[in-house]
């Protein structure tokens, strides 16, 4: 995969660099690199845009000479944060790829548990190295942020073609109502059932909610999220605190708000 | 106008006579709330027994098939340092809108005096309207309903034909001489005295089911006075700034456009994507500054461009009082209560 020798890139006649890639994972499902992979009616556009030199999921070949490094998984363990501090030194964009990555992810859910137990309840008498499931960001800097569990392949190849080309990256900044409501899709709470779509932010094309599943925030808060009108909305509707955490801590997007309402601050 | 009548075993005969050789969009159910409520949407049909024309009101309005969420404008093709511009006013073949309600066929009225009559035509809106039939049918006020108080509880343009339960049959206005080219093809009569009568019953009664209201009166002026209102801070507080208000009203046509390069960088793509005004950056500028950062400054322009702006500009309000932007709003708002909060009146 990282022969590719095709011409060099233009864009409207003028070359594009062909940017060197990394993609790594730290404590992951490793379900956010196959996205990349399963997008087989455009692999190869993607592969003739960026050269990739490390993928241990689809490639033998290893370098560490990259210039982006699109990072998957949450930190678990001190190795890993050595890894991670050192992608960090060699990659000049580091990315922030998926749930885990961007907020800890489902991984962080045993953050709020005691540690020993964690570890006894799922790996018994075994030894397993493992801390609490933290960001990136707690460790280094992260350049770009991809969100969602798993992450959109549509919307990582826009990304990379506006780092490519030179252009901004921008992510939605509403919530994804407003992606719900252009899918025409019936509103999960007039089907009765809970959805974080309200104050998650959009990006993903309402995914779930295309499907008659309401939403639970993998990709964090909007901007601007109203969580004290959300959690009212939950109440009227007749669902208890529990579920909205629940939803809220599931990817971990939401820590701030749980926090919150936990203190009782969130009113 | 033309007044006639239709028997309403006759009408799945209009339908086929409409639908040859034209798609025929309707309102039809989409789903059921949880309380079993039927969910209604228009619909592309295919078959007259799928049209519900007994339908409350649909959650999303027609504009998606003349204003789309998203609409390509153009796409380019580039072949070194040249370019090609392929623009389609996506106007595929004419459409018959079969059961509109007044309502509805009023926020065309008031998107035409916008996207056809101003300076700067919208041709990808053009296109579609002019391109389309519609059959009003009438209907009977639901709880949210308040298009009384906005004066488009009839509608006097805009249709082709209206029809109007009167039983065993439906009174017929006929606005077009298409219309009255299609209805020449299948039996109808001259309205009786005691359609006449019948009619302006229904219609009476039709009056006295309204049990929402909004109170227009010195709107402008008051909405003037009332600027730096308390209120505004209230219901920002509660609004999500989630869009969806704009999304299911029919008349709110505020976009962007979205460029986009092709993976191949051989491709280029321009979309229209429908916006609105109380989303976080709508009045984000170029260099990063932000007119509308706070909720219930959006929230309130919103308010002003409907009931004041567009009312000095065109001598009536944008609203139509469909009422779907306060069915729909998660968190309860809805027109009336705010113009009665701004109004200084409990609601």
């Amino acid at each position: 995969m990282a022969e590719t020798t095709a011409r060099p890139k233009n864009f409207l006649g003028v070359p594009v660099a062909k940017p060197k890639v990394a993609f790594i994972e730290l404590s992951s499902c490793e379900g956010c690199q196959l996205q990349i992979v399963n997008n087989e009616a455009t692999l190869l556009d993607f592969l003739s845009l960026v050269q990739v030199v490390n993928f241990r999921e689809a490639m033998t070949e290893k370098s560490d000479d990259y210039d982006i490094a699109f990072v998957e998984g949450s930190v678990t363990r001190k190795d890993e944060a050595e890894k991670l501090r050192t992608v960090r030194n060699n990659a000049r964009v580091l990315v922030a790829l998926g749930s885990c990555a961007c907020f800890g992810g489902v991984n962080q859910l045993k953050n709020r548990f005691d540690l020993d137990w964690v570890k006894r309840e799922v790996y018994g008498n075994s030894f397993i190295d493992t801390d609490k499931a933290q960001p990136l960001e707690d460790f280094v800097h992260v350049d770009l942020r991809i969100y969602g569990c798993p992450i959109k392949k549509e919307e990582v190849e826009k990304i990379v073609t506006n780092l490519v080309i030179g252009r901004e990256v921008h992510h939605p900044r509403y919530p994804v109502c407003m992606e719900c409501k252009a899918n025409e899709n019936i509103c999960l709470y007039d089907l009765g059932e809970p959805c974080l779509g309200p104050i998650t932010r959009a990006g993903c094309d309402s995914w779930c909610p295309n499907n008659r599943a309401g939403c639970w925030g993998c990709r964090g808060p909007a901007d601007d999220a109203n969580m004290v009108q959300m959690r009212k909305i939950m109440t009227e509707q007749g669902f208890s605190d529990e579920t909205l955490i629940d939803r809220l801590e599931c990817f971990g997007g939401f820590k701030a708000c749980v926090d919150n309402i936990r203190k009782g601050q969130l009113k | 106008m033309l007044f006639r009548t239709l028997k309403k075993k006759d009408l799945p005969r209009l339908y086929d006579r409409l639908s040859d050789g034209n798609r025929i969009v309707g309102p039809t159910v989409k789903g059921a709330e949880k309380d079993g409520k039927a969910i209604y949407a228009f619909e592309e049909i295919s078959d007259f027994n799928n049209i519900h024309l007994d339908y409350t009101s649909t959650k999303i309005p027609a504009k998606k098939f003349f204003m789309p969420f998203r609409e390509t404008m153009a796409s380019f093709r580039m072949k070194g340092k040249e370019w090609d511009k392929m623009v389609s006013f996506n106007m595929n073949s004419p459409l018959v809108f079969f059961g509109m309600h007044a309502c509805d066929v009023n926020a065309l009225n008031k998107l035409d005096k916008v996207l056809l009559g101003s300076h700067y035509p919208m041709p990808y809106y053009a296109a579609k309207r002019k391109n389309m039939f519609i059959v009003g049918i009438d209907c009977i006020p639901q709880p949210y309903c308040f298009c009384r108080s906005m004066g488009s509880d009839t509608a006097l343009h805009g249709f082709d034909m209206f029809l109007t339960d009167l039983g065993d049959h439906y009174f017929v206005e006929i606005l077009s001489d298409t219309a009255y080219n299609f209805l020449r093809q299948i039996t109808n009569e001259e309205p009786a005295e005691s359609d006449h009568a019948r009619y302006m019953k229904v219609a009476a009664e039709k009056n006295r089911k309204f049990t929402a209201h909004v109170d227009t009166t010195d709107l402008t002026k008051i909405l003037d006075m009332e600027f730096q209102a308390d209120v505004w801070k209230k219901w920002g507080d509660q609004c999500l700034s989630c869009g969806t208000c704009a999304n299911v009203c029919p008349t709110c046509y505020c976009y962007g456009v979205d460029e986009s390069v092709g993976l191949d960088l051989s491709r280029a793509q321009k979309t229209k994507l429908l916006y609105s005004c109380n989303l976080i950056d709508f009045a984000e500028v170029a260099g990063g500054h932000n007119f509308r950062p706070e909720s219930h400054t959006r929230l309130k322009y919103r308010y002003y461009h409907k009931h004041r702006g567009f009312v000095e500009a065109f001598e009536e309000s944008l609203c139509v009082g469909c009422g779907r932007c306060g069915e729909s709003c998660l968190a309860g708002i809805t027109v009336p209560e705010v113009i009665a909060s701004v109004r200084g009146e409990e609601s």
